[in-house]
């Protein structure tokens, strides 16, 4: 008795995890099952398992178009952002300068304000200017929230890259230019990797501020939300969980590499 | 990419009242130097003394507040590093974690503009000069210690710079690898006949490399020479506490007698040579070190300076010799170090001894030194 | 994230001072941010005071501060329902994550950065479609209501979903990773040594973890919720999706009153108090946080 209760005590926190990530997953084991589900107009009761809604992921109307935009609007957005962001960051990390406190608020600043407020503020202003809202403003407003994220990313790993390399490379013959170009860029990459990674995924999901900012334009989250009350085709479902195992393969690839790197002798 | 031609600059390495200031602090304090071409070259002193700013202005890392600096003729105090003929090894060797142990060394070569081939007879022969050809196309996160260390130098000297700067390259080995880098880096500096500067907070390491040792304290240079010169002839109680150890005691001078000073020490007259005299007036610090002495029981015979009534208060036996100290009649005690080479046995605590040694071995600096400085 | 600490703030000078390069890798980043973050904040303030005009339907320049006032008047309950629920999410998310960040950062050997992986990986699925699929789970045509209800633990007639039960553990639930992550960090950090010097100075499990554990991970804890409240305050998904009219949160309203009633001008004003009630709670919040000592 005593051993099973010592195992215990030594465990339960174990076990709790063990509960937690189930707790975690159990919306996305949801959404995979009823991916497979044949059902008709709404994807409520589970009628039978088909691949057909896998093979034919645009089927519902709307499904793909609504992706496509998600894409467009998250590759650009992600592109932009992670240029501006990782300059901010190299300057933020390497140099002096009067300001920095000033520029570090403005880049917590929208980290700390909700959603809506970012979303209604931008969409008051395009009001006041007379700007429609499109997919440009959607592209706008998508850079403007993913600046700062993809800001403390980088910088994180700016931080922790050794200045001397920098000084090593000036020292031999680089300049300012060939230093960045082949030696702190590449070191900066993986860093600068998770940022773009991160952009695009807070870009993809988002909601509330692409509904305020995006017009009529239609992005997969804006779909899965409208069709909510008529009833989500599976299809979306299946993206979805594409969407989901397609993130787990970089991200964990992404990591054995990295590991590989260290342990090679 | 064009060659610069100040990358090709030759000659001695000048420094002229150079200054670097933090605020109202100097760390490097008007530094005039003449470091002559292809020279193994130290640069020692306690950490804070203001070397290794010396060092990072002489690469182009740290901009200088006042002063210049020259290689023969070319003026390259304003030069950006990547101009300069300077090439420097980096404390914790700085190789570049993403490209191979071959990129690395072509790394500079590169930059200038040197062709495929020429690169790679220049990396080989790099390589094979410090033995390590094999390592070529590994990372450097794969290689020990003392592999990056040697590939560190290999990247600086395959450019053939004018000059090589060292910051404390030897820091991060242990004892033994330490050692065998410093007769290798020697070895290397007289194979291809680059000048060293080497900056170091190690006496051991500074002496048994440097043909010329520049001893810093406080952003200012204390004292110039050869490794024997500044252990022989001390001319500032910094110098003399900081290489090797010292005794120094305080006397009066009372006379003269041929090329020697007679220096009373506390009522007993002992011979100091002229030529290791430091001093201007007649207060003087007698210096002595430790392993010049002669330690005997009273009553034996004894030749040279002596001094009497002497108590030995400590006794460490430390292999190779025995460390006593000694308390001398006037209160103050001194070190002596006795070669543990004969059949002698070990003086007792608290035997009653008297101390001997040949005159040639005194120094004697200015009584207004401190007798403590640079002692650690 | 803001949780995530750089190391030292030391910066390098490779340059003098007087460089102009920093200012101008700066300045693109810095005038998006500025042009379509602080200068919309101030259309939204300056649309704050607009009246409608009586003769264009438009909205004019009135400097009508009473907007303010009425504003909140006819949306105190929502508003107060938003922080209430922010608050509770937060707790339930904080009682959540924190044995979980605890078990990841001392309890799972090289399993750590798979666990990691996995705390973020439900993430990897629209947070639309992971909330829509608790309202499945937990509707009317679910199998949660069902098993409660032939254990008769609940009546037929209480349903899940459409109440602030589901909103207030949907927002929580939504939320966890920006509140496990933050506090993992900062479980992380703590040298497992000084665990031990606590047990071999006669602490048991739990003192350790009141008096060593506990205040070292408060950096974790402040951030955790902070990065968590924020959003759900102003969150109005949780709302609408497993939610009914009697729980709306003030996001609700002023997306309302933006698309659907067209009333910029309180719209404006509920987003700006929002905001600001936001600002001044997280400032109070950190400068309580930060300097009270805890035993």
């Amino acid at each position: 008795m005593k051993s099973i209760s010592k195992w215990l005590s030594n465990n339960l926190i174990r076990i709790y995890a063990f509960f937690a990530f189930t707790y975690l997953f159990i919306p996305v084991a949801y959404t995979f099952v009823f991916s497979f589900n044949d059902s008709r107009k709404t994807n409520l009761i589970w009628r039978g398992f088909t691949l057909d809604k896998w093979k034919n992921p645009c089927g519902a109307p709307d499904v793909c178009s609504a992706l496509g935009n998600s894409f467009i609007i998250g590759l650009t957005a992600t592109a932009i952002s992670t240029v501006l962001g990782t300059l901010i960051a190299y300057a933020l990390g390497r140099y002096e300068f009067k300001g920095r406190s000033s520029t570090n608020l403005l880049i917590f600043l929208p980290m700390a304000t909700p959603e809506i407020v970012l979303g209604a503020s931008l969409l008051t202003m395009f009001v006041n200017v007379g700007f429609n809202t499109s997919m440009t403003t959607a592209i706008i407003a998508h850079v403007m929230f993913c600046i700062s994220f993809v800001v403390v990313t980088v910088k994180a790993r700016v931080a922790s890259l050794d200045p001397k390399l920098e000084q090593a490379a000036m020292d031999l013959y680089a300049n300012e230019w060939q230093t960045f170009r082949r030696v702190t860029l590449p070191l900066l990459a993986p860093g600068i990797a998770a940022a773009a990674l991160l952009a695009f995924s807070l870009s993809f999901d988002d909601f509330i501020i692409t509904n305020f900012t995006a017009g009529t334009v239609n992005t997969f989250p804006r779909f899965v939300y409208v069709s909510a009350g008529r009833g989500i085709p599976a299809q979306a479902n299946v993206i979805g969980s594409a969407m989901f195992f397609l993130a787990l393969i970089i991200v964990i690839s992404s990591q054995i590499i990295s590991a590989r790197r260290k342990v090679k002798i | 990419m064009a060659v610069d031609a100040s990358t090709s600059a030759r000659g001695d390495l000048i420094l002229k009242n150079l200054t670097k200031s933090f605020g109202e602090f100097n760390a490097v304090d008007d530094l005039s130097l003449v470091i002559p071409k292809g020279s193994f070259f130290a640069l020692l002193g306690p950490s804070g003394c203001g070397k290794t700013t010396t060092l990072r202005m002489v690469a182009g890392l740290e901009v200088p507040t006042s002063g210049s600096i020259f290689v023969g003729e070319t003026d390259i105090t304003e030069m950006k590093p990547y101009r300069r003929p300077v090439n420097t090894v980096f404390q914790n060797y700085a190789l570049f974690p993403h490209l191979t142990i071959f990129e690395n060394i072509a790394f500079g070569l590169r930059r200038r503009g040197i062709t495929d081939a020429e690169v790679k007879t220049a990396v080989d022969k790099v390589l094979t000069l410090i033995e390590l050809p094999e390592l070529a196309g590994r990372k450097p996160n794969q290689l020990s210690g003392g592999q990056q260390q040697r590939i560190a130098v290999a990247r600086a000297i395959v450019n053939r710079p004018a000059l090589l700067l060292l910051d404390e390259p030897l820091g991060a080995l242990d004892l033994k690898l330490r050692r065998q880098m410093q007769i290798e880096l020697k070895w290397i500096q007289t194979e291809i006949g680059i000048t060293f500067v080497h900056v170091t907070h190690d006496q051991e390491e500074a002496m048994t490399m440097a043909d010329t040792i520049a001893v810093m304290n406080k952003g200012k240079i204390e004292q110039m020479g050869t490794p024997e010169e500044l252990y022989d002839s001390p001319k500032t109680s910094f110098v003399a506490n900081f290489l090797g150890q010292s005794n120094l005691i305080p006397g009066k001078v009372s006379g003269s007698d041929g090329d020697n000073l007679v220096v009373d020490l506390f009522g007993t007259k002992v011979s100091v040579p002229k030529s290791r005299n430091s001093a201007t007036g007649d207060s003087v610090l007698v210096g002595v070190r430790p392993e010049k002495f002669r330690i005997a029981l009273e009553g034996k015979a004894t030749h040279g300076n002596v001094l009497t009534g002497a108590v030995v208060s400590d006794v460490s036996y430390i292999g190779v010799s025995t460390q006593y100290q000694v308390e001398m009649p006037w209160g103050k005690e001194v070190m002596v170090f006795e070669q543990n080479d004969d059949d002698e046995e070990m003086l007792r605590k608290g035997a009653k001894v008297v101390l001997s040694w040949e005159p040639i071995f005194t120094f004697a600096l200015d009584g207004k030194d401190s007798a403590t400085a640079g002692s650690n | 994230m803001v949780a995530f600490k750089t190391t030292s703030a030391k910066v390098f000078k490779l340059k003098d001072n007087k460089s102009t390069l920093p200012y101008l890798l700066l300045l693109p980043g810095l005038l998006w941010l500025v042009l379509f973050f602080i200068v919309p904040i101030f259309s939204l303030g300056q649309m704050s005071t607009k009246v409608a005009g009586a003769d264009t339907g438009e909205f004019v320049q009135g400097y009508r501060f009473a907007n303010y006032i009425d504003a909140f008047s006819a949306s105190k309950e929502q508003f107060f329902r938003s922080f209430l629920y922010g608050i509770l999410a937060t707790l339930i998310a904080l009682a959540i994550a924190y044995p979980l960040a605890y078990a990841i950062a001392f309890k799972s050997g090289k399993w750590k950065n798979v666990l990691l992986v996995l705390v973020v990986a439900p993430f990897f699925v629209s947070f639309l479609l992971r909330t829509i699929a608790w309202k499945q789970i937990l509707g009317e045509e679910g199998p949660v209501v069902g098993v409660l209800r032939g254990l008769h633990l609940i009546s037929p007639q209480t349903s899940i979903t459409s109440s602030a039960f589901a909103v207030v553990t949907g927002l929580a639930y939504n939320f966890l990773p920006f509140m496990t992550l933050p506090l993992y960090a900062s479980l992380e950090r703590i040298d497992p040594r000084t665990l031990e010097a606590a047990g071999d100075l006669y602490a048991n499990g739990i003192t350790t973890f009141r008096k060593i554990t506990l205040p070292l991970s408060m950096p974790g804890v402040v951030a955790g919720t902070l990065l968590t409240f924020i959003p759900a305050a102003g969150d109005y998904i949780n709302a609408t999706i497993l939610g009914s009219p009697t729980s709306k949160m003030l996001g609700n309203v002023i997306e309302a009153r933006f698309f659907k009633i067209v009333d910029y001008p309180t719209a404006a004003a509920l987003s700006f108090t929002l905001m600001a009630a936001i600002l001044i709670l997280v400032t109070f919040y950190i400068r309580r946080a930060g300097t009270e000592e805890l035993v």
